[in-house]
């Protein structure tokens, strides 16, 4: 069992470095890691400017730009993991002499994921250091709670690599337009998961989508050990202390695991029955 | 698990579900019909079958990649489609005509990867990737990234990954497929090497090249549209056309009504004509050698005159045809 984690998990890491690493060109590693999140973000604070005419003093302000830069995680792990998958299937063409070799496929995948969470967060910290620098977001590193940081951090990227492994392993599945799966779903949480408003806002019948999706409690959390008290001006979670939060973000990674284990199991026998594992999409 | 034989095929079926185009129109098509082949530790096993014949569909549910419809097979002893983990560590597979392996990553990295997905350590790997790319003449390219390789080069590579495992059981899947005689010869001596320092290893071999499987295999499958219609060793399946008379006949270009009169001639049983440039190719099978009198007859009262006559032995390419019904290149185009 031991060698089955070790032989899926570091070759895989590795391989996932050497991929994400190759910065052959570092004009479009700078635009892709650094740019694109950078920009998406500031794209969310100049509209804010430009529509709610608050300033950055605004709870909202640091509400939105700190649930966007913790949010390039979720592209960069979990939708990582379905990309993965495509890489090796349809780009590299190994993906089935991986499925032969006595490997664990999820284990795989959390392996790929390690070199994306480290893109991510280099993305992470430009973000959020351009945000302390020059668009005044109360991003402080003294009075972050890091324990708490770290904690939902951690946390939250085991949930997130579970539901990458699920989609991952889905995608495994797909032979039509497999790629936009992993932006589609990163897309449909982004709206549910209070990453650029709180759950309040949402029409009441859609909230417990919100409630039951593991990246609003990691968000909040991120939020709270950023921000501190400032975080509670948003009543969405307040009555929930910090440890409660953990103990809802641990509960759903429990589960999003089991599924991810369960859904791995159904797709993967899905995939062989169809011949997918092999397979080529018209990209 | 001691089971004598490295591959068991019993009832062996495979059915492919062809998305439908227009609602309702679902339709089926059969890859894999009632396969039976035993291959026995230690063999070097041919299947030989035109594009489509089901041999590519055979060795993915033998590597645990698809699932089978119907029927069994076991690999090493274990059922492929509910013991996958423990067939896997034991085989290994190579195909051709793609270009697989990670671009950006070294002929030696690229290699190294995989032997860690296997389990052997960083020593033991190096040593092997060593050994193996100076049999294969790619020892001087180790640390050349592999998209700088050339289709030939790059296959040698996988040819390295399939066997750096040193598996009990090797799937090569059209391994000599597009690449130049050289790159091809180089692959088919290392197989033969592999195997003979190796007792016990087995390598099952699909091909559509009738030399490759005449000059590699101890025995050979001939499967035509997802059916085996026959197995034994090349020279026993050829054995069986030596009471036919087998003639490679160059004569002037030849009508079509010629062929039909030759086809109908006593003593004929098959005529393949191959139209070239200028002149045209028959190979001819008949009961005796007497029989050749009478197409040459037919050839002057066609006014073809004959510019070479060889008489020759039996290729596995006559089995094919006295098997299938058709030349492979025929079968192919039936298949499509």
């Amino acid at each position: 069992m031991l060698n089955t984690l070790r032989r899926s998990f570091v070759p895989a890491a590795w391989l996932g470095w050497q991929i994400e690493s190759n910065w052959t060109d570092p004009f479009l590693f700078l635009v892709f890691s650094v740019v694109k999140p950078v920009a998406s973000v500031l794209i969310l604070v100049f509209m804010y400017q430009a529509v709610s005419r608050a300033g950055a003093d605004a709870p909202i302000y640091a509400y939105i730009y700190l649930g966007n830069a913790f949010y390039i995680y979720v592209g960069a792990v979990m939708a990582g993991a379905s990309y993965s998958i495509l890489d090796d299937r349809e780009r590299y063409r190994s993906l089935k002499y991986i499925y032969i070799a006595p490997v664990s496929i999820p284990i795989y995948l959390f392996g790929r994921a390690v070199a994306r969470f480290i893109t991510g967060t280099i993305a992470v910290v430009i973000t959020l250091g351009a945000g302390a620098l020059f668009f005044r977001v109360p991003f402080n590193p003294l009075t972050v709670d890091w324990p708490l940081f770290l904690g939902a951090l951690a946390l939250g990227i085991v949930c997130l690599t579970f539901m990458g492994v699920l989609i991952g392993t889905w995608t495994m599945t797909l032979r039509t337009e497999p790629w936009f799966v992993g932006d589609a779903v990163a897309a449909a949480l982004y709206l549910f998961s209070g990453a650029i408003f709180p759950l309040t806002v949402l029409p009441s019948f859609l909230q417990p989508i919100g409630f039951a999706l593991p990246l609003t409690y990691w968000l909040e959390l991120l939020r709270r050990a950023v921000l501190g008290p400032g975080a509670a001006a948003f009543p969405t979670l307040a009555a929930f202390s910090n440890g409660q939060l953990f103990g809802i973000l641990g509960g759903i990674t429990v589960v999003f695991g089991l599924v991810a284990f369960l859904g791995y199991r159904y797709f993967d026998q899905v995939a062989r029955d169809n011949g997918m594992i092999d397979a080529q999409s018209n990209f | 698990m001691s089971d004598p034989q490295a591959i068991r095929v019993e009832n062996l079926g495979r059915v492919y579900k062809i998305r439908a185009v227009k609602k309702g129109e679902a339709r089926e098509r059969v890859a894999l019909t009632d396969v039976n082949l035993d291959v026995p530790r230690g063999e070097l096993f041919g299947l030989l079958g035109p594009n489509g014949a089901g041999k590519t569909t055979l060795i993915k549910i033998l590597t645990t990649l698809l699932a089978p419809t119907t029927g069994r097979a076991l690999v090493a002893g274990y059922d492929v489609a509910r013991q996958a983990p423990e067939v896997r560590p034991r085989i290994n597979m190579v195909s051709g005509g793609e270009s697989s392996g990670y671009g950006l990553l070294t002929v030696r990295e690229n290699l190294w990867m995989f032997g860690q997905f296997y389990g052997l350590d960083t020593q033991t790997t190096h040593a092997r990737i060593d050994a193996l790319l100076e049999i294969v003449g790619l020892a001087d390219r180790a640390h050349t990234k592999t998209s700088d390789l050339s289709t030939g080069l790059r296959q040698k590579m996988n040819i390295v990954r399939g066997f750096l495992t040193d598996p009990e059981v090797v799937f090569l899947d059209e391994p000599t497929l597009g690449l130049d005689v050289g790159a091809s010869r180089d692959i088919r001596r290392f197989v033969r090497q592999w195997m003979a320092e190796r007792a016990g290893r087995t390598v099952l071999l699909t091909t559509h090249y009738m030399a490759e499987a005449d000059e590699l295999c101890d025995r050979v499958a001939i499967i035509n549209a997802g059916r085996v219609l026959a197995c034994d060793t090349p020279a026993n399946l050829k054995r069986r056309l030596q009471r036919e008379a087998l003639f490679k006949l160059e004569t002037s270009p030849l009508v079509n009504g010629a062929l039909t009169t030759f086809q109908t001639l006593p003593g004929v049983r098959k005529v393949l004509h191959a139209p070239h440039d200028g002149f045209s190719a028959l190979d001819l099978s008949l009961e005796a050698d007497s029989a050749l009198s009478g197409v040459i007859g037919a050839l002057t009262a066609h006014n073809a005159s004959i510019i070479s006559l060889q008489k020759r032995e039996p290729t596995l390419e006559d089995v094919f045809v006295d098997v299938v019904g058709m030349s492979m290149t025929e079968a192919e185009k039936h298949g499509d």
